[in-house]
């Protein structure tokens, strides 16, 4: 959140700069099962976002000592690529990327059947080859379908989506310029089905009213994304090749 | 719940399948009410409902909701009939590759021949191929193997094929008999591993014609006209003789 108030981030007519409503979803694709080499894999297209997530495992956990002995460790790496912003991005690990990666495998772990798999590692490696606001969502959401697409067992297909607010306006759905320039960010993780949230973080503030409503927007868009979700793993199969 | 959802990808049950309508499902798809019924893999109940854990197939089966995972891990069970690796050998033990998400220990006690201390490396050496048997699986997940019974043995000749471990009963088809087709067609020794892989022993030709003919039945097992797909190849093989 930049937090600069002069900024213009809603027009005149009511549309948001990139001629969006305010509660309207950037265009979401998803494909899944993009790399052949891979246990699991997905790649989401969310706006100019573009992620590609793949997943390895069960595996035997190594360094030993991160083994538990009733369940599997997810182990998330998340990195965006040098080239994914207009900014070269320094490769390697940074204090952003080790935190989302800990916040996604976290969220991970409460869909995951972990204790089905004592002792085993699971690894989802999270690559952003594009950023436009809202990575974290868009890795979860490719994260999720590359797990299922892997035959990993879950209780739900967990969706990231995040609302916020610009001119005191809650909004679905962060672009760049809002997110920069924005006064809130309340990205989260829905299961869609039980309507649970295994992810939520807030970056600026929100009253009461503003949470509520921002939290319907992600709810409405989770259950949109969802569907998209089905349907790429539907299309990944229905041809007969399972 | 999502009972709009489920719908999605239905699509005609395979042969062999009893001609029920078969549908795709995606963890936390709901997928019928659960009374009277039995959960069975893939599936949980929750709040009178079953809720699919796995992406696969639907199946029911004697009262009992299942998933058919389109993809899946190889999780060994006690009996399990596996063709594994050596992938490290130690004084006394070797650890074997069996395509899990652990290697399976085999004891030199558990070995077929009589084994010195010290001296396992002069039985068995990294890369070389058995047929065992899993003895026990721990609640951690510790695979012990073992090699004394009939038929279980060092494989010193023939080819190993990796094939998706959920396919593997297209192989067999039912009560072992496609497999003793294939073995018939291309006068081969196979011997096909709990662990999706496959053990084949024969001429080249013999051996050449088996790969192709396990892979096709691996990825088109499923399918209606899989017995036409199936015997065009046996034809292929007998025109070669």
């Amino acid at each position: 959140m930049g937090g600069y108030g002069d900024v213009q981030l809603l027009r005149d007519d009511g549309l948001r700069l990139d001629g969006r409503k305010i509660d309207e979803m950037r265009p979401v694709s998803i494909e899944a099962g993009v790399l052949p080499a891979a246990d699991g894999s997905a790649m989401v297209t969310h706006g100019l976002n573009v992620a590609v997530a793949a997943v390895y495992g069960p595996m035997e956990a190594h360094p030993r000592k991160i083994q538990r002995q009733d369940r599997a460790v997810i182990d998330v790496r998340y990195n965006m690529a040098p080239f994914s912003t207009s900014d070269r991005i320094r490769p390697g690990f940074n204090r952003r990327s080790r935190e989302i990666s800990k916040v996604t495998a976290e969220a991970l772990e409460s869909v995951v059947l972990v204790e089905r798999y004592p002792r085993s590692k699971i690894r989802v490696e999270i690559e952003i080859l594009a950023a436009e606001a809202g990575t974290r969502c868009v890795g979860i959401t490719a994260a999720a379908v590359a797990l299922a697409d892997a035959g990993i067992p879950m209780r739900d297909l967990i969706v990231g989506v995040a609302s916020g607010k610009v001119e005191d306006t809650v909004v679905l759905d962060l672009d760049k310029a809002e997110d920069n320039y924005g006064q809130a960010d309340l990205p989260v993780g829905i299961l869609p089905n039980t309507g649970e949230i295994a992810f939520l973080q807030m970056d600026g503030d929100l009253s009461p009213a503003e949470f509520e409503l921002a939290m319907e927007y992600n709810f409405k868009a989770a259950k949109e994304i969802h569907e998209i979700m089905v349907d790429a793993l539907r299309r990944r199969y229905e041809g007969g090749e399972a | 719940m999502g009972w709009r959802l489920a719908g999605i990808g239905e699509k005609r049950m395979s042969q062999g399948q009893s001609g029920a309508e078969q549908r795709l499902v995606t963890p936390g798809m709901a997928v019928g009410p659960s009374t009277g019924k039995r959960a069975g893999s893939g599936v949980v109940a929750s709040n009178d409902t079953f809720i699919a854990t796995q992406l696969g197939w639907l199946r029911e089966l004697n009262s009992t909701v299942s998933v058919d995972p389109i993809n899946a891990a190889y999780m060994p069970r006690s009996g399990d009939l596996i063709v594994g690796t050596v992938a490290e050998v130690r004084n006394n033990l070797w650890f074997m590759d069996i395509n899990g998400a652990f290697q399976g220990l085999l004891p030199m006690s558990l070995a077929p021949w009589k084994v010195e201390f010290g001296a396992a490396r002069q039985h068995m050496d990294v890369g070389d191929v058995v047929l065992a048997r899993v003895q026990e699986v721990d609640e951690c997940h510790n695979v012990v193997l073992t090699m004394k019974g009939v038929g279980l043995r060092r494989l010193n000749q023939g080819t190993v094929e990796r094939l998706p471990v959920q396919h593997i009963d297209r192989i067999r088809g039912e009560n072992n008999e496609r497999l003793q087709r294939l073995r018939d067609a291309c006068d081969c020794r196979i011997m096909v591993g709990e662990n999706g892989r496959v053990w084949i022993d024969g001429s080249p030709s013999g051996i050449r014609w088996a790969r192709k003919a396990v892979h096709m039945l691996a990825s088109s097992g499923h399918r209606t006209d899989i017995e036409d797909l199936f015997t065009t190849l046996e034809n292929e093989m007998k025109g070669d003789a």
